[in-house]
C-alpha cells in the first residue's frame, strides 16, 4: 500500500470526518444544546467554550479507580465507546457521499452505534456498585425499548429507496423531494428513538441524579469520564447525521461547500428538536418508557413501513 | 379526568426566548439589597457608653466590648465643681465567624452606638481576619 | 430475581439533607424500605437552656432554615402565654403576613424541588425564578431572606409603611398569576402526570393511624388544620379554604400545595387591608415568671409544636421542639414499598422533610427499660470519647 493512502486513511480517521471534526462539532452542538436549553430556562447558560474546558478539566483531573473495578476493561471502555461512534461516522454522508459506502452501510451503521451503549453497559457492569449496576440495567432496559422502533423507523425510506446503502437513500429522497413528508411520522419516531439512544431527558433514567447519583458512569472520574462525555456528544452528532441523511435527503444532491452547509444547517435542527424535547418534559419511569415505545412508536413506524410499501407499489 | 398535553410548557418556554435572563453573573453584577437588610455590625465609638447589653443579648457571643487602649485624659477640673471623671472609651471585637446577623444587638443598643449595614461579603481566607476589632 | 438492598443516604443527591433509606430491591421495584434517622443532631434543644428567651429566638429561628417563622412563632406564643402578655393587634397582623408569605416561599421551594426530583428541570427553574418575587417580600418586611428575625418579645420589631404594603401588594398579585399557571402546568403536563399520579399512595386511614400531618394528610383526605381547628393570632377574623385532595398520591400533595399557595395570596391581601392602627410590640421584662405553656402552630410542612416551661429567671427551664416532618416520617416507608425505585426521590420529597428539624437524642435502655437525658457535660464527654475512637481527639479544645 502507498504511504499516499495511509496517510489519507489516519486523515480520515483523526480529522475528517474522524475524531477532530466529531469532537470540534460535539462541542459545539453540546454548547448549543446547553445554552439554548438555559435560554428556554430563563437563565444565562454557558460561554461557547464551555464543553471544552470541562473536558479539559476533566482530562486534567486525576483518575480515582476503585480497587473492586480496576479491569483492563474498565480502563479502556471509553476509548471502545470513542472508537464506534467515530466508526459509524465513516458511513455517513457529510458532503460528496460517506466514506465508505456500500449496500446494507445503514445495518452496520445501527450496529456500530449500538457499541457505545454496550460500553456504557458493560462500564457500569464492570463498576460493581449498586448505583452503577442498577444504571446498567437500565441502559440495557432502554436499548431493548427504543432500538426496534429506531431499526423501523429507518426501515421505511431504506424500502422506498429500494436501498439499504445511505447514500441511496439521501439521493433517492434528493431527487424525489416529494417523498419527503410522508416520511414525518418516521422522522418523529426516530427523533424520539434517538433522544432514548442519546440517554436525554425525558429517557435520562440510566444516570438519573437524582436516582442512581451517576448511573453506569458511578466510579468513573476525570480522564475516562471525560472520554465518556466525548462519546456521547459525538453519538449526538452522528445521530444528527443519520436523522439528516436517511430522512432529510442528505446534501439534496448540492456538492462542495454548499452540501456542507447544508449538513451542518440540518445537523443543527435535528439538535434543536432534541432540546426542545428536552426542556419541555419531566423525566420518566423505565417501564413508562418500555410502554411508549412499544405500544406507540413501534406500531406508529410499523404503519409508515406498510405506508412506504403501499407507496412504492403505487408509484413503482 | 383532566387533560393530558405533552409539552404543556412549550408556549412559556418560547416567551422566554425574548426575556432577558432571570439570573445574573453575581460577582461581577452586584445584588440588590432592600432598605432594611441586616448585614455587618458596624460600630461607632463616641456614642458607645460601655453598657454592654449588645453582650448580653447577643444569641451567639459574637459581640465584645473592651476598654480601649489609650484613655482620654479627665478633662479640666473646672473651679468651683467636683473633679469630673474622664470619660471611658470602648472598643468593640465582632467575630463574623460567629455573628448571625439577627441585629437584636443594634435594637437593644441604648445609644445607637451599633448599626446594620449593607455590607454582606464577608468571606475570608483568613480565619483571623473575621474577628473585626473596631477602635 | 435475586435482591439488591441499597442505601439510599445520607449522601445522595436526590436527599437534601442527611437521612438514610435503606431499600431492599426486586429488579427495579421495592420490596421493603426502612428509615434511618439521626444524622443531623445538633442540640438544640439543650442549648435553648443556656440562653436567654430573646436569645432563644434567634437559636429557635435556626432550628429550620425554611419554616423559621413557624418555630419562633410557636415558640414566642408560648413565652407570652407563660408571661401573660397581651401583644397588640397589629403586631399579630404582621407574625399572620410573615407567616403566609413563608408558606408560598417553602411551597415554591417544595414544588421546584419536586419537579427537580422527575427531571424537570424547566418547572424547577421558572418556580424558583418567581419565588424570587416572595423572598424579596420578606426581605422587604423582615431585612432578610430567609431568616427575617420579625419576631420579639412582645410583638414584632419592624412595622409595614404604606410603601411596603404597595410593594407587597404588587409582588402578590404576580405569584398568584403565575402559580395558577404552575397549577395547570402540573396537573396537565403528561409526563408530570405520568410520575405523579398512584405513586406514594398513603390511604385516609394510614393516614390518621399513622399520624401525618400537614399537606400530606390533607392529600389524603383529612381534613386538618391548626389555622381551621384551633385559629391562633387573627386567623379567626380571615376568611380561607382548608384545601384537601381525595387522591392519597403525590399528585395529590402537589394539588394541595400549589392551591394553598393561592390560599395564601389571598391571606396576606386580607391582612394587609385589615392591618389595624397602634404599637407594634409591648415590653415584656427579661425575666419570665414559672409556668409552662404548649402551642400549636400550622408551619408550612404541618402542624408544628412547642412546650416550653419557665422558672422565674430569664432562661427557660425546658424547650421542646416537635417540628411536623417527624410526624410525617413514619409514613413514608409504607408510601415506597411496592413502588419504583425512581420514585423514591419524589416520594420522600412528597412529605417536605426537614431533617435537622427532627432530630432529637434520647438514650435508651431497653434492658432496663429506663431512658435519660443526657446533661450538656455528659454530652459533650461522649462526643470527645465517639471521635476517640475515630482518630480525632477532641479533649484539649476548650469551650469559650
Amino acid at each position: 500500500m502507498a504511504i499516499e493512502n495511509v496517510l489519507l486513511a489516519l486523515f480520515y480517521v483523526l480529522i475528517f470526518p474522524g475524531i477532530w471534526f466529531l469532537a470540534t462539532y460535539g462541542m459545539t452542538l453540546e454548547w448549543v444544546d446547553r445554552k439554548l436549553g438555559a435560554v428556554l430556562q430563563n437563565r444565562v447558560g454557558p460561554p461557547w467554550f464551555q464543553p471544552m474546558a470541562d473536558f479539559v478539566k476533566l482530562v486534567s483531573k486525576e483518575v480515582i479507580i476503585p480497587k473492586a473495578c480496576d479491569t483492563l476493561m474498565f480502563r479502556n471502555l471509553p476509548y471502545f465507546a470513542v472508537a464506534g461512534v467515530t466508526a459509524a461516522m465513516m458511513m455517513i454522508p457529510v458532503w460528496n457521499g460517506a466514506l465508505f459506502s456500500f449496500e446494507g452501510d445503514l445495518i452496520a451503521v445501527i450496529y456500530l452505534l449500538t457499541i457505545p451503549t454496550a460500553t456504557f453497559f458493560l462500564a457500569g457492569w464492570s463498576s460493581t456498585s449498586p448505583y452503577a449496576a442498577i444504571g446498567s440495567m437500565r441502559v440495557l432496559t432502554q436499548l431493548f425499548a427504543y432500538e426496534v422502533p429506531l431499526m423501523l423507523a429507518l426501515i421505511g425510506p431504506a424500502i422506498l429507496a429500494g436501498s439499504w446503502n445511505i447514500t441511496a437513500i439521501a439521493e433517492h429522497f434528493a431527487r424525489n423531494p416529494a417523498y419527503m413528508p410522508a416520511q414525518i411520522p418516521g422522522f418523529l419516531v426516530a427523533v424520539l428513538a434517538l433522544q432514548g439512544k442519546l440517554e436525554r431527558l425525558p429517557f435520562d433514567m440510566p444516570h438519573a441524579k437524582t436516582e442512581i447519583v451517576g448511573g453506569q458512569f458511578t466510579e468513573y472520574t476525570g480522564r475516562l469520564l471525560a472520554f465518556f462525555n466525548m462519546a456521547v456528544s459525538m453519538e449526538m452528532v452522528v445521530g444528527a447525521a443519520l436523522l439528516n441523511a436517511v430522512f432529510l435527503g442528505g446534501g439534496l444532491g448540492l456538492t462542495g461547500i454548499g452540501a456542507f452547509a447544508l449538513f451542518m444547517l440540518k445537523t443543527f435542527g435535528v439538535v434543536l428538536l432534541l432540546v426542545v424535547l428536552r426542556v419541555l418534559m419531566a423525566r420518566i419511569r423505565i417501564e413508562q418508557m418500555v410502554n411508549f415505545c412499544w405500544q406507540i412508536l413501534a406500531p406508529l413506524a410499523m404503519a409508515q413501513i406498510v405506508f412506504d410499501i403501499f407507496l412504492r407499489i403505487k408509484l413503482g | 379526568m383532566k387533560k393530558k398535553i405533552p409539552g404543556r410548557a412549550l408556549g412559556e418556554a418560547v416567551r422566554q426566548l425574548f426575556k432577558k435572563p432571570a439570573t445574573s453573573a453575581y460577582p461581577f453584577e452586584k445584588a440588590k439589597l432592600q432598605p432594611k437588610f441586616r448585614g455587618r455590625i458596624a460600630f461607632e465609638q463616641e456614642k458607645c457608653i460601655g453598657c454592654k447589653m449588645c453582650v448580653r443579648v447577643c444569641p451567639a457571643k459574637a459581640i465584645e466590648i473592651v476598654l480601649s487602649a489609650d484613655q482620654p485624659a479627665a478633662p479640666a477640673p473646672v473651679e468651683g465643681q467636683a473633679p469630673a471623671p474622664a470619660k471611658k472609651k470602648f472598643d468593640c471585637v465582632i467575630h463574623l465567624d460567629r455573628c448571625v446577623y439577627c441585629a437584636q444587638c443594634v435594637e437593644v443598643c441604648p445609644k445607637k452606638a451599633l448599626a446594620s449595614t449593607d455590607d454582606f461579603e464577608l468571606a475570608q481566607l483568613d480565619r483571623k481576619a473575621l474577628r473585626r476589632h473596631y477602635k | 430475581m435475586s435482591k439488591i438492598s441499597i442505601p439510599l443516604g445520607p449522601q445522595h443527591p436526590g436527599l437534601k439533607e442527611p437521612i438514610n433509606f435503606g431499600l431492599v430491591l426486586e429488579g427495579e421495584q421495592i420490596d421493603k424500605a426502612t428509615v434511618n434517622l439521626g444524622y443531623n443532631h445538633r442540640g438544640v434543644e439543650k442549648a435553648a437552656e443556656e440562653r436567654t428567651y430573646i436569645q432563644d429566638i434567634y437559636l429557635i429561628e435556626r432550628v429550620c432554615g425554611i419554616c423559621s417563622h413557624s418555630h419562633v412563632t410557636c415558640y414566642i406564643t408560648c413565652v407570652e402565654e407563660i408571661a401573660k402578655a397581651e401583644i397588640p393587634e397589629r403586631a399579630k397582623a404582621i407574625r399572620v403576613l410573615v407567616g403566609e408569605l413563608e408558606r408560598i416561599h417553602s411551597h415554591l421551594l417544595w414544588l421546584g424541588i419536586a419537579a427537580y426530583e422527575i427531571g424537570f428541570d424547566t418547572l424547577f427553574m421558572y418556580v424558583w425564578r418567581d419565588r424570587e418575587h416572595v423572598l424579596d417580600c420578606l426581605e422587604l418586611v423582615g431585612g432578610n431572606r430567609v431568616h427575617y428575625s420579625i419576631n420579639t418579645l412582645g410583638g414584632v420589631r419592624r412595622d409595614i409603611t404604606p410603601e411596603i404594603k404597595a410593594e407587597l401588594l404588587k409582588r402578590i398579585d404576580i405569584l398568584e398569576a403565575r402559580t395558577k399557571y404552575y397549577t395547570t402546568l402540573a396537573t396537565e403536563e403528561t409526563t408530570v402526570l405520568a410520575r405523579t399520579q398512584n405513586v406514594g399512595v398513603l390511604p385516609k386511614d394510614l393516614g390518621i393511624r399513622l399520624g401525618a400531618c400537614g399537606p400530606t394528610a390533607r392529600a389524603s383526605g383529612i381534613a386538618r388544620d391548626v389555622r381551621k381547628d384551633e385559629p391562633y393570632l387573627i386567623y379567626d377574623k380571615l376568611d380561607f379554604k382548608l384545601i384537601t385532595a381525595d387522591t392519597c398520591d403525590v399528585f395529590g400533595r402537589v394539588v394541595v400545595r400549589v392551591l394553598e399557595t393561592v390560599e395564601s395570596c389571598r391571606i396576606i391581601r386580607q391582612v394587609l387591608n385589615y392591618l389595624p392602627e397602634g404599637p407594634i410590640s409591648i415590653k415584656v421584662p427579661w425575666k419570665i415568671p414559672e409556668g409552662e405553656a404548649v402551642n400549636r402552630y400550622e408551619a408550612p410542612r404541618g402542624e408544628d409544636i412547642h412546650y416550653v416551661k419557665g422558672n422565674g429567671t430569664d432562661k427557660p427551664e425546658r424547650v421542646k421542639v416537635r417540628a411536623p416532618t417527624l410526624a410525617n416520617y413514619h409514613a413514608v416507608p409504607h408510601m415506597l414499598e411496592g413502588g419504583w425505585l425512581a420514585d423514591v426521590p419524589l416520594v420522600i420529597a412528597a412529605i417536605d422533610p426537614c431533617m435537622s428539624c427532627s432530630d432529637r437524642a434520647l438514650v435508651t435502655d431497653r434492658a432496663a427499660a429506663r431512658s435519660a437525658v443526657w446533661s450538656w457535660e455528659e454530652m459533650r464527654r461522649n462526643g470527645i470519647e465517639f471521635y476517640k475512637r475515630r482518630g480525632v481527639d477532641f479533649s484539649k479544645v476548650t469551650l469559650k
